[in-house]
């Protein structure tokens, strides 16, 4: 940057960085004020503990189930579960997305009964895909495949058909096959789509995952909220939602990095 | 001395069908363009300009009559016309040279001779510094430019322009036009260009093709005969000279604009 800059821009530096760390603080302030509190209430008994649980307790259970490694065991089967579910989701969406894009017949025929599919609330299929399927990770597998890969299938599909007739056409004129006006201006210029394609689709894998688990897993986050609430541990199930946001966060943190890194190298 | 003839466009007629009905878009065409010739083409909005450069290019069929490009008959698949469009339609994820190979690449013709081709022509008009840039970072009359390269650099015979500086501004469109026109005859190019500008028309081509309202037949062809200042006739020159006003009235008359 400049190395003379004067007293007003400095100033005005000062301000935004200002602004950004009041931002931030408040933001933790918020969430320690709520643990805080939440442990008081519990202490005091003015919250019934049964029912609601409270930090200190979690703690100690999570500092339990990672000290016999138990925790590991159950996130890395969920986590598995959600980034196979997540993947293939993905890629047969946009694979089916390119053979709508590849043949208008066969989209104007499937158009109809995609619209209901993306309609219908996906989880509701989860017994019929674990029965079909099987009960083991393959039915858990394939029920995030299930939630993710409707609406791949139709935000793919729209930015193929919404590249630009002309570009197309400027292709066409160097005689250009279908093939290659693929590779060459439909796929790369729907990078962004299926960059925020995948934000969308691991939050819909987590939600296949937990449900499938929910339906019949033995291991996973999803089966430890299950049975946590069933033998009424609220801690066990209010420490795997706490794993659960984390994890998803992190996992949505990632698919946000590769964006910036790809819109950054779009900038260069 | 006949010269020789690049585009024949015999007798083509074209209609658009919809569930609405049917519309005459072109009726009977007739022209010959000639080697290393400009030909503009001027005429009322829809008057089936930008379709009769579709059909010469070869993308859509038409329903009478033929085209015959050197003396074959166009296809899609015929590499040696190229097409500017009104925008430049560069692509954002590839830097300039790779845009410029885009059409090369197509027809797996990149090897070292074309490639050299490619970086001494962005050499020649100005753009060698930017050939790792991005079309974000150019400007919209260097886009345009970049866009002409990217036709170029497949050595069309005939090169097919659809009104390619109607996106741009007043200034920037006065200024490429010029670079562009110069450009086309020091590379001794054909082409036929289509425009809504009458002044532009003149000062860049040989012969301006005026075309009817729908659906379009050739009212009139005139020829253009400019004397210019000096020797070497650019389009900007061409503005200046006396004759020019007379053909502007000339085609403003055949034009026949009613608003």
């Amino acid at each position: 940057m400049y190395k003379n800059i004067s007293t007003e821009h400095e100033e005005y530096i000062k301000k935004v960085k200002k602004r950004k760390k009041a931002i931030f603080i408040t933001q933790i302030l918020i969430l320690v004020i709520w643990l805080v509190l939440w442990e008081i209430l519990a202490r005091f008994g003015r919250v019934d503990t049964f029912l609601t649980s409270y930090p200190s307790e979690i703690w100690k259970l999570f500092l339990n189930y990672t000290k016999n490694g138990g925790l590991f065991y159950h996130v890395g089967i969920s986590v598995f579960e959600t980034v196979i579910g997540f993947l293939a989701g993905t890629i047969l969406g946009v694979i089916i997305a390119i053979i709508l894009w590849w043949s208008d017949f066969l989209a104007k025929v499937l158009d109809p009964y995609l619209v209901v599919l993306n309609s219908l609330p996906k989880t509701a299929l989860a017994p019929i895909v674990i029965l079909w399927v099987g009960a083991g990770y393959s039915g858990i597998i394939v029920t995030a495949i299930t939630v993710s890969i409707v609406i791949t299938i139709m935000n793919v599909y729209i930015g193929f058909t919404n590249v630009d007739e002309d570009k197309i056409r400027l292709l066409q004129t160097f005689g250009a096959t279908k093939l290659q006006i693929l590779k060459k201006v439909v796929l790369p210029s729907n990078i962004p789509t299926i960059i925020s394609t995948l934000k969308v689709n691991i939050g819909l894998s987590w939600v296949g995952v937990i449900v499938g688990e929910f339906l019949v897993s033995k291991a996973g986050i999803g089966y430890l909220i299950v049975y946590g609430g069933q033998v009424f541990k609220l801690d066990l199930v209010m420490m795997s939602v706490f794993i659960l946001a984390i994890i998803s966060a992190i996992m949505y943190q990632l698919i946000a990095l590769l964006e910036n890194k790809y819109m950054k190298w779009q900038q260069q | 001395m006949e010269k020789k003839k690049v585009v024949e466009i015999k007798s083509i007629c074209m209609n658009y069908h919809t569930l609405k009905g049917e519309t005459e878009a072109i009726k009977d065409v007739n022209l010959d363009i000639y080697k290393g010739e400009i030909v503009t083409l001027v005429g009322p909005s829809g008057c089936g300009k930008s379709t009769l450069l579709s059909i010469i290019a070869g993308l859509i069929k038409p329903t009478k009559g033929e085209v015959l490009i050197n003396g074959k008959k166009a296809t899609k698949t015929a590499s040696d016309i190229g097409y500017m469009f009104q925008r430049d339609h560069l692509f954002e994820w590839r830097n300039i040279l790779q845009n410029v190979l885009i059409g090369l690449e197509i027809q797996g013709k990149v090897n070292e001779d074309n490639l050299k081709y490619a970086e001494e022509l962005l050499e020649t008009y100005g753009l060698g510094e930017f050939k790792n840039s991005f079309p974000r970072q150019l400007s919209g009359g260097m886009r345009q430019r970049v866009a002409l390269i990217r036709t170029l650099v497949i050595k069309p015979d005939l090169l097919l322009l659809d009104e390619p500086f109607s996106a741009l501004d007043y200034q920037t469109r006065l200024a490429i036009a010029d670079e562009i026109g110069i450009i086309l005859k020091k590379e001794k190019k054909t082409a036929l260009m289509v425009t809504h500008d009458i002044a532009e028309a003149i000062s860049m081509a040989d012969r301006v093709v005026v075309l009817t309202k729908r659906p379009g037949t050739i009212k009139d062809i005139i020829p253009i005969k400019l004397s210019c200042p000096e020797d070497i006739r650019t389009p900007m020159k061409c503005r200046e000279a006396p004759e020019f006003r007379h053909y502007f009235n000339k085609i403003w008359k055949e034009l026949d604009v009613h608003v």
